[in-house]
């Protein structure tokens, strides 16, 4: 697990289900005040696929056995974890196996819970260029960010991170039907962060993280989608270093 | 030779204008354009269109299965496969076929299987298929284990017809406590299994390795002699010689009175294409995980709108290549020699009408095919030596090197 950038405390960043853009402003602004981690997800982004593994679970566990390995991560407790919707999944199963593994906990636009009311967003039926604009309130920061036309290599990219998530989160799609029930024993301070504007997960799994995890609250981000960390990157960096340095 | 019927059971009655309107008419077109009155009326037509097939000299009937989708009504080959068990005597029931990954219970498969094989007497073959990418959706079944499931549900159901049970099945994608049912196919070692596919080579690289009779679907010419170069290497490296009897065909044919009406109602072959109605969105056809990784470039360009369809060709083109065949008895004939003489099929399979081709010109034209052209392929067939798995006694696959026969014949 490399280091991204930065020397402050260390803080551990897990991308969404599209990847990472290269050099991400959010990693770049986190990096003013953090140590950042920012692996790409075993059968993401170029990393090796772990034929393996079947759940979001598994892909916890794995994580939890990087941070295990690594001076800087290994103390409980000194660890700010952030999970970028797919990966605040991720970041939740980890909080549940280990309730007091982190420093703080930070779930933006996560997947893992069901939605009550409405869905999350089905990529299987979107194409890939459809499915990651459909994250973005202002589709000129998708342009900014991927190119009005993304190269077919980004394209290829987005089919491979799509295949890995169908592998281990296909059915239930994108949620963990036990995980509310095991979120009430997470004692870390937790910040759910929501665009006003997501429209891949719906805000009510937000505010049911908010009420299931013992020590959470909810905060709005105008003017963002479900890719905050893309729209709102300094906001969003500002927004997790407050938060962390609350006493 | 083996020359099959075919029909995609397709259901046109629907307002061709809300699938342009919708822009698709598979998976996400709403079935409330369904209409059950009609459903009811074709479905008993095309029982007639077997039974008449059979009536005119068919040697076999070829049935298959898609999901959400009117091009093709049949949403489970084994309720054909059933009926017509019962009310044919004497034609081959070759299901190309069930799809494998769909099943979650493949034992559950292998004795429908089994019941059609003995209700039929012995007249099973039994194709096995991936599925289209869109049947993956429709069914809820994970696209990334495809070819896996695939494979497993097929040795499942192998063993589960020729080793004695009960016994325990522990794999990767399926769990069995006890494997033990009562009913099992009449045929010995086990019914013929035939593959049909169209563009992934690691299909035809199995059918081989298996020594399993692969069924090129409508593939041109080019492309199906390019499928047996493939083939022949694998079987030469396996340690058998392919030839006709492991080479299968479907063709589009479409004949008629008339030169003219036979090329009108060509046209309808690309209804189900999707030039009139728009089909599939391409990311429901091809879901991440569900095609070739050697394809990924084409299929995200596709996906995209870079890329026109890779199975897609112009009605002309088809034609010229011959995907298409149409005309009187007459001028088919010497096209499907050409298609005999370069690719060396020995199983044929018509696929005779489509789309809005009505129901008298449908039976007119198994009316010519049985009494005009399949006679002239039957002298050809013997004059090019293509002879097919039935008569050249070939083995059932590599694994069961004996022809299948009815026990107790």
């Amino acid at each position: 697990m490399n280091r991204y950038g930065g020397d402050g405390p260390p803080a551990l960043v897990l991308h969404h289900d599209i990847g990472a853009p290269e050099r991400p402003a959010f990693y770049d602004a986190l990096a003013r005040h953090f140590t950042v981690f920012a692996p790409a997800h075993p059968g993401y982004d170029g990393s090796p696929r772990p034929h393996w593994m079947r759940s979001v679970r598994d892909m916890a566990v794995v994580y939890q056995g990087l941070l295990a390995q690594q001076p800087a991560t290994r103390e409980p407790g000194t660890v700010t974890l952030i999970g970028l919707g797919f990966g605040g999944w991720i970041a939740a199963e980890m909080a549940t196996m280990a309730p007091r593994a982190f420093r703080r906990l930070v779930l933006v636009g996560a997947m893992g819970l069901k939605p009550e009311r409405g869905e999350i967003v089905d990529q299987a039926l979107l194409s890939y260029i459809d499915y990651v604009r459909r994250g973005f309130a202002d589709q000129t920061v998708f342009d900014r960010v991927f190119g009005p036309e993304p190269p077919t290599s980004r394209l290829e990219q987005w089919d491979l991170n799509r295949e890995m998530t169908f592998r281990i989160a296909w059915k239930p799609y994108m949620y963990n039907p036990t995980l509310p029930h095991l979120l009430g024993a997470v004692a870390t301070p937790t910040l759910i962060v929501w665009g006003a504007g997501d429209h891949i997960v719906p805000r009510e799994c937000g505010e049911r993280y908010a009420k299931s995890l013992a020590n959470a609250r909810l905060q709005i981000v105008d003017d963002a989608g479900h890719f905050v960390d893309m729209e709102k990157p300094d906001e969003l960096a500002s927004v997790v270093w407050h938060f962390v340095s609350e006493v | 030779m083996h020359l099959m019927y075919f029909t995609e059971q397709p259901m046109s009655a629907y307002p061709a204008q809300a699938g342009l309107d919708f822009g698709a008419t598979a998976l996400m077109f709403s079935n409330k354009y369904f209409d059950p009155v009609a459903g009811s009326r074709l479905y008993n037509e095309y029982l007639e269109h077997y039974r008449l097939a059979e009536e005119v000299g068919f040697d076999g009937i070829m049935l298959n299965e898609h999901h959400n989708a009117p091009f093709c009504m049949q949403a489970k080959c084994n309720v054909f496969a059933s009926i017509l068990a019962a009310t044919t005597t004497r034609v081959k029931l070759v299901l190309l076929g069930n799809p494998l990954p769909l099943a979650d219970n493949p034992v559950r498969l292998a004795e429908e299987l089994a019941m059609i094989d003995m209700i039929s007497r012995g007249r099973l073959v039994s194709g096995f298929v991936r599925g289209g990418g869109q049947e993956q959706l429709a069914t809820g079944v994970n696209p990334a284990y495809n070819r896996e499931r695939f494979e497993e549900a097929h040795e499942l159901i192998v063993k589960t017809w020729t080793e004695q049970g009960p016994f325990r099945w522990e794999g990767t994608h399926y769990q069995h406590r006890v494997v033990n049912p009562w009913a099992l196919p009449l045929q010995k070692p086990h019914p013929r299994v035939w593959i049909p596919g169209v563009l992934s080579k690691e299909t035809i690289v199995w059918a081989a390795k298996k020594r399993y009779p692969y069924i090129a679907l409508s593939t041109a010419i080019d492309a199906t002699k390019k499928i047996w170069e493939l083939y022949d290497r694998v079987a030469a490296e396996t340690g058998y010689q392919g030839g006709p009897e492991y080479r299968g065909y479907l063709q589009r044919c479409h004949v008629a009175e008339t030169e003219e009406k036979a090329m009108e109602n060509a046209r309808q072959f690309m209804w189900m294409q999707g030039e009139f109605t728009g089909l599939a969105h391409p990311v429901w056809s091809s879901p991440s995980g569900y095609f070739s990784p050697a394809m990924r470039t084409a299929f995200v360009e596709f996906a995209v709108g870079r890329r026109s369809n890779p199975r897609g060709a112009a009605f002309e083109d088809q034609i010229r290549d011959q995907q298409i065949i149409a005309g009187t008895p007459k001028t088919v004939i010497p096209k499907l020699r050409r298609l005999l003489e370069e690719t060396r099929p020995s199983i044929l399979g018509f696929w005779a009408s489509d789309g809005f081709v009505s129901n008298a010109d449908t039976q007119t034209c198994i009316r010519l095919l049985g009494q005009e052209v399949l006679p002239a392929l039957r002298d050809m067939g013997k004059e090019l030596g293509l002879w097919s798995p039935f008569e050249a006694n070939a083995p059932v696959s590599l694994a069961q090197p004996e022809p299948a026969r009815p026990a107790g014949t």
